[in-house]
């Protein structure tokens, strides 16, 4: 039996003991499962779980119910097959994963992978699972096991807030109550409604004013990563004049069996403050016929709420079946700036549709877009993007520069830019650019001495330049061998 | 060094080359000569192993080995360097970057230990100051924005790095100045004029023969070479031109 076979085997095996109580079941029942279905009754469960407040439990609910009122929206140039809500599971305890005795037992597909990439043997244990790995990792990459909590003290004594969602629900709940919600209303779209109703885990970061976090909260959160699940929640709140780099993903590839994975990622940045969001994206994307393959369905969004902040994202899409995300920034504070910088990779029968959304409320607030869409085999790969300008907010700029590469000549690249200006002293550019990697570069590249598949790489890179070199070091160089692993077979 | 048999060669299932034969050994600098549509080009991509040029019959065999049987990156780590008439732009990629790359996968292919960047800096600095090119240039996209001439100047510094054993440069000479033509013959003989390596001139004109001066000139024509001589080949057909021989 394959992972995703024995794990879908012990949650019927849980579900069917549970239902077989009376009245199917209620959250003070011990068990690791909620049952297959999305009722009132999981909500609760999920709540009770995680020793909610009543608030907290109310607001999922209103989520719930409005949820049951709204349609998956359509408008994305996607292909997605029906998902049915009622056949799946909302909450699984985070179980530890089965231990491996070494690395001769995972998967070769995966390990090559790994080996790709350039990750440490030890640091392949820790990805893989295998038994007392983490330990030892910490140990390689950082000296000492005492480093993450060393880490965490000094973060607390930078004043950062640093901790699991569902923790800060209980600790923080003044901050959690003010700006939850906030940044993606509970009604923004389908998929964020249903996060507020069941999302299960995530992360919380507060910086206070005046402070420069005092590491990249990667470094820390790669380590440390948990199995955060299929409804994550995320919310940074950067207050006045602070920084903060964050980055979530991993380069190498991530399994997961939830098919379906719609987390919600809330930022906000008061006065002078500054939130740089990376992500790499690398979840499975099914097989080369397009089978199987992880629904990606993620709301992002940030607040630049004070003058002068600052929000920036970044990001490298090459895994999941379907990814329909649009990282954006609400510009409300006056020469407030959001930054959005993408490279989305497609290939076999991947379909991605991504981009953002620069909404200038503020004056003199401004903007920069790039997008780099690389599409192969017979995926569609589309950029699509809004830059409003609301009637009051004079001296806005926008920069955007869409540019897509096609590799073979099946696969599709589209580009579908919304401009809405409702003040004349706007400035708004858009350039946009459809190339092939031509046979001449190839042949140039590989009578120099590159085999196929590094000659792609290279000239993949080097399209995707700009964007990747807003990545932190060490994640660039990681990423940059992630484009030519993911294009892999996809000429000639 | 190079021993081409009874070459045939198709692209798009029209026969170009016609049982062209042609022998170079090591110490040797030979240049082929011939109108539009002879199959120079044919000759230099099918040599390079570029896709699309399909091979129907014949043997090449370079430093013994089967030269058809080998990817193209295999024939260039073998030592085998294209100069391109058209250098290719890749965009976002430094030169730097590319030829480091380039090289190392070569290195590696032949068993050897990669260059570090500043071992590789070295030679590519070398390599630049001898074609009086700024290293700022190198650091620059491949031949993106470069003139006609630049390009050419960058297509012998990338030889001076890989240093090849056989380099067959097709064209080098069209679009170049007097000055650059000049440039350009003498990066050729500085890099190549030695007894172990050995040099293809595919050219139109005998104004770049003026600088390297070829020990055999052959005439292509029809796919096949048709005639062979001395540099004194080469002044013949400048003043009668090549149409005896197509006939």
């Amino acid at each position: 039996m394959t992972d995703h076979q024995i794990k879908d085997q012990a949650a019927r095996d849980a579900a069917a003991s549970v239902a077989d109580y009376e009245h199917g079941w209620s959250s003070d029942i011990e068990t690791d499962f909620a049952p297959k279905g999305l009722t009132e009754d999981t909500v609760r469960f999920i709540s009770g779980k995680k020793n909610e407040p009543e608030w907290m439990l109310d607001w999922r609910l209103k989520a719930f119910r409005m949820w049951q009122t709204m349609e998956a929206p359509d408008w994305a140039k996607l292909n997605v097959p029906p998902i049915d809500y009622q056949d799946a599971y909302y909450y699984a305890a985070p179980k530890p994963k089965k231990t491996l005795a070494s690395l001769d037992e995972v998967d070769p597909e995966i390990l090559k992978v790994y080996q790709k990439l350039g990750i440490p043997i030890e640091e392949q244990k820790v990805l893989a699972g295998v038994e007392g790995a983490r330990r030892v990792a910490v140990d390689a990459v950082f000296d000492s096991v005492s480093v993450a909590t060393t880490f965490r003290a000094e973060l607390e004594k930078a004043g950062v807030i640093f901790r699991p969602i569902s923790e800060a629900i209980k600790e923080y709940p003044e901050l959690v109550k003010k700006w939850l919600g906030k940044i993606v209303p509970m009604h923004d779209n389908y998929f964020a409604t249903l996060n507020c109703a069941v999302f299960s885990d995530g992360t919380f970061v507060y910086i206070p004013e005046g402070v420069r976090c005092p590491m990249e909260l990667s470094t820390y959160f790669r380590i440390n990563a948990e199995n955060t699940g299929q409804f994550e929640r995320t919310l940074i709140i950067a207050d006045k004049g602070s920084y903060v780099s964050y980055l979530e993903g991993c380069t190498a590839p991530m399994r997961d069996e939830n098919q379906l994975h719609a987390a919600v990622v809330e930022l906000v940045a008061l006065d002078d403050a500054e939130i740089k969001y990376s992500t790499v994206q690398n979840w499975y994307p099914g097989n080369a016929e397009g089978l199987g393959g992880i629904y990606n369905f993620v709301t992002k969004r940030a607040l630049c709420q004070g003058a002068r902040s600052k929000v920036s994202w970044t990001q490298v899409e090459t895994g999941s079946a379907i990814t329909w995300k649009y990282p954006s920034c609400v510009l409300n504070g006056e020469n407030s700036v959001g930054e959005f910088y993408s490279v989305a990779v497609t290939n076999n029968f991947q379909q991605a549709d991504t981009g953002t959304k620069m909404i200038h409320n503020g004056k003199g607030s401004r903007s920069t877009i790039v997008s780099k869409g690389i599409s192969a085999g017979h995926s569609n790969n589309t950029y699509r993007g809004l830059v409003r300008v609301a009637p009051q907010a004079e001296g806005v700029r926008n920069f955007t520069q869409c540019d897509s590469l096609l590799l073979g000549s099946v696969s599709g690249a589209h580009t579908v830019p919304y401009i809405e200006v409702r003040n004349p002293s706007a400035q708004i550019e858009h350039e946009a650019t459809t190339s092939k990697i031509s046979d001449d570069q190839l042949f140039y590249a590989m009578q120099r001495g590159l085999a196929q598949e590094e000659a792609v790489a290279l000239i993949v890179n080097g399209f995707a330049k700009e964007v990747l070199q807003q990545l932190p070091m060490e994640f660039a160089v990681e990423a940059q061998k992630l484009l030519g692993i993911s294009l892999e077979g996809s000429v000639g | 060094m190079l021993q081409i048999n009874n070459l045939h060669a198709t692209v798009a299932d029209k026969p170009i080359l016609k049982g062209l034969s042609l022998q170079i050994n090591a110490g040797e600098i030979h240049a082929i000569m011939g109108p539009n549509g002879a199959g120079k080009s044919t000759l230099t991509y099918t040599l390079g192993g570029r896709p699309g040029y399909e091979v129907t019959d014949g043997s090449v065999s370079f430093d013994g080995q089967d030269l058809l049987a080998l990817a193209p990156h295999e024939r260039a780590a073998a030592g085998l360097f294209l100069g391109f008439q058209y250098p290719v732009e890749i965009p976002g990629v430094s030169n730097v970057q590319f030829l480091r790359e380039a090289l190392n996968s070569q290195r590696k292919v032949r068993g050897e230990e990669p260059l570090s960047g500043g071992e590789f800096l070295k030679i590519a600095r070398a390599q630049a100051d001898a074609m009086g090119m700024d290293m700022e240039m190198l650091k620059r996209p491949v031949n993106v924005g470069f003139s006609g001439g630049e390009k050419k100047r960058n297509e012998m510094v990338q030889m001076g790095i890989l240093d090849p054993v056989l380099a067959i440069l097709d064209e080098t000479d069209s679009g170049l100045d007097i000055d650059a033509l000049r440039v350009v013959g003498d990066g050729i003989n500085r890099i190549m004029r030695k007894p172990d390596k050995a040099v293809l001139l595919i050219t139109h004109y005998q104004r770049l023969l003026d600088y390297v001066k070829p020990d055999f000139v052959h005439v292509l024509a029809g796919g096949r070479i048709v005639r062979t001589g001395g540099p004194e080949l080469a002044l013949e057909l400048e003043e009668d031109g090549y149409k005896e021989m197509a006939a």
